[in-house]
This record gives C-alpha cells, sequence and structure tokens, in this order.
C-alpha cells in the first residue's frame, strides 16, 4: 500500500509483534516471553478438544489458516486480492474429489488441492499483477468469480449439491481420522505447518523485499529488484495456502460446496484479517476465531448475518484499521516509550 | 409472424437483444464507477447494491405509495442519490487520505448490509413489477418481435449515457470536474468548492445506478440479490474498457452485453464466463484495458 499513514500503522504493528529489527536489543527477557507465549500457545492448542466442541475449534483452524495466507499478501506485500476464495473453495473441490472418487489418502487429497491452488494461482497471480492498486482486487475478484461459474456448471463438482459425504479415510493408513481427535490433531498439524510456513517467509530476505515492495514499490525496482517475480511467488504461495485450509476444510466437514467458491467468502477472509490486524502475524488467527464464533452466535438469533458483518466491516475500515492484536501491539509498544 | 426467418435466426436476434439490454446496464453501472472512481479514487463496491436499492425503491412506491413507473424513474433516483451522499459525507469522506483501498473495503461493507438488510425483509423470491401501460406490447420488426419496453430500455439508457458524456465533455460544469480529477488542489484554489463537487459526483454515479435498477425492475424481477451478481461482471468491464474515458465505459458495456448474447447462441455453456476470459485475454495483451492511459 503506497499510502504512507497506513503503511507506516501497518509496519509499526508488525515489527511490534513479530521478532524483527526493531525488536532485536529487546534480549532475552524478550525471548524467554516469546517462547513462553508460544509454549503457552501450543498447549491452548493442545487443549482445546477437551473444553471446546472440537469441530468448532477445527473450523476455526481451517480459516485462521486461510486468513493468514491471505494476509502474507495484504499485510506483507500491500496486494489485495478480492478472489481468495476460488483458492479456497477450488482447492476443497479437488481435496473432496480425491478423497471420494479417487480414494486417496487424506494427506495426499490435500496436497492435490494445495498444487491446484498454487497453479490456479499462478495463472491468476501471471494476469493480476499486471496492474495495481483497486485494479488489481478488481481482476482478482472477477477472476474468482469465473470459477465460482464453472464450479456451478462443471459435472464433477455437483452443481448446488457440492460434493458431500468426503470419506475422511486413514491417514497414512494407519490413523482413522474419524476418530474426532485424531481428525483434530491432524487438523492442527496442517495449521502450525503453514504457520511456521510463513512465519518463515515472513522473516526471510524474500519476506523483507515483499516489505520492501509495499513500502515504495518503485524505489525497491531502483534498487534492482524483479519485483514481478516477487510479487507472483507471494501470490502462488498465498493461494496454495489458501487452497490447503480449504482442502482441510473439506476433510473436516466432509463437504465441498459453492459457498466457499463465493465473492461473499473472499469478503468474509478480508475481514477476518482487518478485523485482528494487517501485517501482524497472529492478527488472522484472532480475525478468524472473532468471525467464526460471531458466526455460530448468530446463527442461533434472528439477526441477519451479512448486515452484522458488513457493519463490522465499515466500522474496521473507520475506526479500527488497525485491528485487534495491531492495536494490542500498538499500546503495548507505545507505553514504554512514555515511561522513558 | 414470429417465425419468419426460421428459429435459429429468431434465436440469434432474441439472445442479441437481451444482450443489448444487459450490455446497456452495464455501460450505465460501469459509466456510473467510472465518473465516482475519476474523482473519488473509489471504486464503489456498493454500486450493485444502489441498482437494487433503485429497483426496490420503485416497487416499495408502487406497493405502498401508489406512485407508478414514471414519477418512479425521476424518485427513486434521487432517493438513492440521496443514500448515497449521505454515505459520502458520513463515511467516504473520512478516507480520502488513506490507501484507496480502503474505499473499496468500506463500500464493500456498505453493499453486505444493505443486500442483508433487504434479503431479511423480503427473502429471496423475486417480486414482478408490471411494464407500465403506455410501454407494453410491442413492433414487428420483420425480422424479429421487439417488445415495446426492452426497445425503450435501450434507448433511454443510451440517451442517459450520452448525455451523462455530454455533461461531462462539453459543459462548464463538466470542464470543472475534469479539472477538479486532474489537480483538486489548484481548483479549489481558484475558488471552486471542491470536497461539494465530490460529494455531488458521488450522488450522481450512484443515482445513475438507482437509474439502471427502475429500468430493469420490469425486466427481471426485484431480487435482493440482482446486483450482487451484476456487479462483478461490471468490474471487468471496468478492467476490459480502462477508466480513462467515458466513451469507452459506455462501448466496451454494450459491446460486451451484444458479446455475451452470441454467446449464449453458439455455445450456451460458456456466456456466464465469457466476460471474464476476454478481461484475461485484454489483460494479456493491453493490460491499461481498451480505452485506458497506461499510467
Amino acid at each position: 500500500m503506497p499510502d504512507t499513514t497506513t503503511t507506516s500503522a501497518v509496519s509499526s504493528a508488525a515489527t511490534a509483534v513479530l521478532p524483527g529489527r526493531a525488536a532485536a536489543p529487546g534480549t532475552d527477557r524478550d525471548r524467554t516471553v516469546r517462547i513462553a507465549l508460544i509454549v503457552l500457545g501450543l498447549s491452548a492448542a493442545a487443549a482445546a478438544p477437551f473444553v471446546l466442541y472440537p469441530v468448532f475449534v477445527m473450523k476455526v483452524l481451517c480459516f485462521a489458516l486461510f486468513a493468514c495466507a491471505f494476509n502474507l499478501l495484504i499485510g506483507y506485500a500491500g496486494l489485495l486480492s478480492f478472489g481468495h476464495a476460488a483458492f479456497f473453495g477450488g482447492a476443497a473441490y479437488v481435496t473432496a474429489h480425491a478423497a471420494k472418487v479417487w480414494g486417496l489418502d487424506p494427506a495426499l487429497s490435500i496436497l492435490l488441492g494445495t498444487g491446484f491452488a498454487g497453479l490456479l494461482g499462478l495463472v491468476f497471480g501471471a494476469l493480476a499483477i499486471r496492474r495495481q492498486g483497486i485494479y488489481f482486487a478488481m481482476i482478482t475478484l472477477a477472476l474468482s468469480q469465473m470459477i465460482f461459474f464453472l464450479a456451478l456448471q462443471m459435472p464433477f463438482t455437483g452443481g448446488e449439491d457440492g460434493i458431500q459425504g468426503v470419506p475422511r479415510g486413514m491417514l497414512f493408513g494407519v490413523i482413522d481420522l474419524n476418530r474426532p481427535l485424531a481428525m483434530y490433531y491432524f487438523v492442527l498439524a496442517v495449521f502450525l505447518a503453514g504457520f511456521v510456513l510463513i512465519w518463515r517467509t515472513v522473516h526471510s530476505p524474500f519476506g523483507q523485499v515483499l516489505k520492501a515492495i509495499r513500502e515504495n514499490e518503485a524505489r525497491a525496482v531502483s534498487l534492482g529488484y524483479r519485483t514481478e517475480r516477487y510479487k507472483l511467488l507471494a501470490f502462488v504461495l498465498s493461494a496454495a495456502l489458501a487452497g490447503m485450509a480449504g482442502g482441510t476444510k473439506a476433510l473436516v466437514f466432509q463437504l465441498a460446496s459453492l459457498t466457499d467458491v463465493t465473492w461473499q467468502m473472499s469478503g468474509e477472509v478480508v475481514l477476518m484479517t482487518l478485523l485482528g490486524g494487517m501485517g501482524t502475524l497472529l492478527g488472522p488467527v484472532v480475525g478468524a476465531a472473532f468471525v467464526v464464533m460471531l458466526g455460530n452466535y448468530l446463527a442461533a438469533t434472528s439477526l441477519p448475518v451479512p448486515v452484522v458483518i458488513g457493519a463490522i466491516f465499515v466500522v474496521c475500515v473507520l475506526v479500527f484499521r488497525r485491528g485487534i492484536v495491531g492495536e494490542l501491539a500498538h499500546r503495548l509498544r507505545s507505553r514504554p516509550s512514555r515511561d522513558r | 409472424m414470429v417465425t419468419l426467418f426460421g428459429i435459429p435466426a429468431q434465436a440469434l436476434f432474441g439472445q442479441l437483444l437481451l444482450g443489448l439490454i444487459n450490455g446497456s446496464f452495464y455501460a450505465l453501472l460501469s459509466l456510473g464507477l467510472a465518473v465516482i472512481f475519476g474523482m473519488l479514487n473509489v471504486i464503489n463496491f456498493a454500486h450493485g447494491a444502489f441498482y437494487m436499492v433503485g429497483a426496490f425503491t420503485a416497487w416499495l412506491m408502487l406497493q405502498h405509495l401508489g406512485i407508478g413507473y414514471w414519477p418512479a424513474l425521476l424518485l427513486a433516483p434521487l432517493v438513492v442519490g440521496l443514500l448515497g451522499i449521505v454515505l459520502e459525507k458520513t463515511m467516504l469522506s473520512r478516507l480520502y487520505k488513506l490507501d484507496h483501498l480502503y474505499g473499496l473495503l468500506l463500500t464493500f461493507g456498505v453493499a453486505l448490509m444493505l443486500e442483508g438488510g433487504f434479503r431479511h425483509w423480503f427473502g429471496v423470491s423475486g417480486m414482478p413489477y408490471p411494464i407500465p401501460a403506455e410501454l407494453r406490447g410491442g413492433q414487428n420488426l420483420g425480422f424479429m418481435f421487439l417488445p415495446n419496453y426492452r426497445g425503450w430500455v435501450v434507448i433511454a439508457s443510451l440517451v442517459v449515457c450520452l448525455g451523462t458524456w455530454y455533461a461531462i465533455e462539453r459543459t462548464r460544469l463538466g470542464a470543472y470536474l475534469r479539472a477538479a480529477t486532474e489537480n483538486p488542489v489548484l481548483v479549489q484554489a481558484f475558488g471552486i468548492n471542491v470536497p461539494v463537487m465530490v460529494t455531488a459526483t458521488y450522488g450522481f454515479g450512484v443515482a445513475l445506478a438507482g437509474l439502471a435498477g427502475v429500468l430493469a425492475a420490469p425486466i427481471y424481477q426485484v431480487n435482493p440479490l440482482m446486483g450482487s451478481n451484476l456487479i462483478v461482471i461490471v468490474f471487468a468491464v471496468v478492467v476490459i474498457g480502462g477508466m480513462g474515458s467515458i466513451l469507452g465505459a459506455i462501448v466496451t458495456g454494450l459491446g460486451l452485453g451484444l458479446l455475451e448474447g452470441l454467446t449464449k447462441v453458439v455455445y450456451p455453456e460458456a456466456s456466464s464466463i465469457v466476460v471474464f476470459v476476454i478481461m484475461a485475454i485484454v489483460l494479456l495483451i493491453k493490460p491499461a484495458g481498451l480505452f485506458g492511459r497506461e499510467r
């Protein structure tokens, strides 16, 4: 995003939450706190299915991975894709088809879905990065709508019904994923793998170049970086990870349906990321948990869900652009500077 | 009388007419988007929702106030325009200093609220809107049968589109508008109230969407979701045409509508995706769009 006020907000939030350059002199105490937080988070995730309804937590994890993948583009490369549902839902169809019709191993099915989403991301990305900013958003939206129409018409997707009764199967032929706990830890493992990959990407030299492109693409070009390639690679990576989330979701709910490829789904992942905090690692996770919880809560009331979602969107854009995690990080960071 | 040329030709002309009507709506909507984008640098995601609100306003006025089609043709765009002005004043105007993407996100939220609200109150089934008495029936053109109302829609939207083009390109007010698009600070220094112009532009742009909604009401059914499917296609139309020129938006809209109609005859399965395929091809050959300027 070229604008200075937003980008500085995003990047300051990013450096505050992430162990980046700015926090580097923060030394041993920070490190201990960070490790303690990671251990705490992991044990909470491990204990979650005993406290909460496992399918609910799995849903949160799938959407959290989806939002993290989306955040890799908007938060670190400054590219707003409005068509990520195509990768999420497209991969869900491929995974469901592989697991149900071809009877493949669940892990392999998800891998196929991920690969499909990555290839689709390559095609979409190659087209969309030819334009910038608002046009980029419109192009990704239009291309994903094309996938929606294909999903509606092609015979193997089952049209309005979707692919139902997808078997979860035996992981590596050994672990029965029909047991809720086994399925839960499998989903947790998939999520963690994706999350660690994003974490590594963001902190790699590649991630730094992405941030440079976000802050000032012209300058990155003048420094000799082929920004097109970096953006395309980031797009493919984001699409593939969104696909991994979609494929996993298809196994969790044993269903791949049109809902997953609608542009409303693309909007929902934007909201999760915006609400949690763009450009923060944990923001999308928090945002996803919030939106999924909200969806569950609203389903029990008579309130119309899109109206509430839309209202949150409006409020976030108007007064809460840092998001939950971004705002927290901003508060935490500004307090010590006042003490000094 | 309808089988003068045999079935295939009949189907061809029928689909082309349908395409021309769709194209008129694409042209009206992408014109509004282009006008708003030129002035505000905002892509108005709520454009489809305002189109739907325009149709609903006409329907509600007929149902509850007994106001017919002709007054509604004027009143509904006015209502929608006022709604747009309120939205611009209270929300959009706070975002101009930020990245343009926030405008897109805000109007997306507004679109969800409008569509969700109407869906909640009126359900998803379509409500029929009667064709006004003056325009019932049709003309036999020799090679095809042309329903009067459909002919009227094509002519009316063409007149509105060309009128807008004339107002922007050929009048003094339009000159101010174009100048303010290029350099708002300088225009303001000359004593022209740019913020008011921005507000009025947004109001006018969404009023065009509202007008399209009223025109569409007797053809398609009045339905809360009528705008959301249209807006994505209109986005593709805008990408294909490029937002640089007003005439470009009109020509691209009509052309793509016709092409979609033609596809329905030749290869019906592809008719829903043909616009997107063309968008991909245009992006490969001329990324700035057919009428756009390379920036």
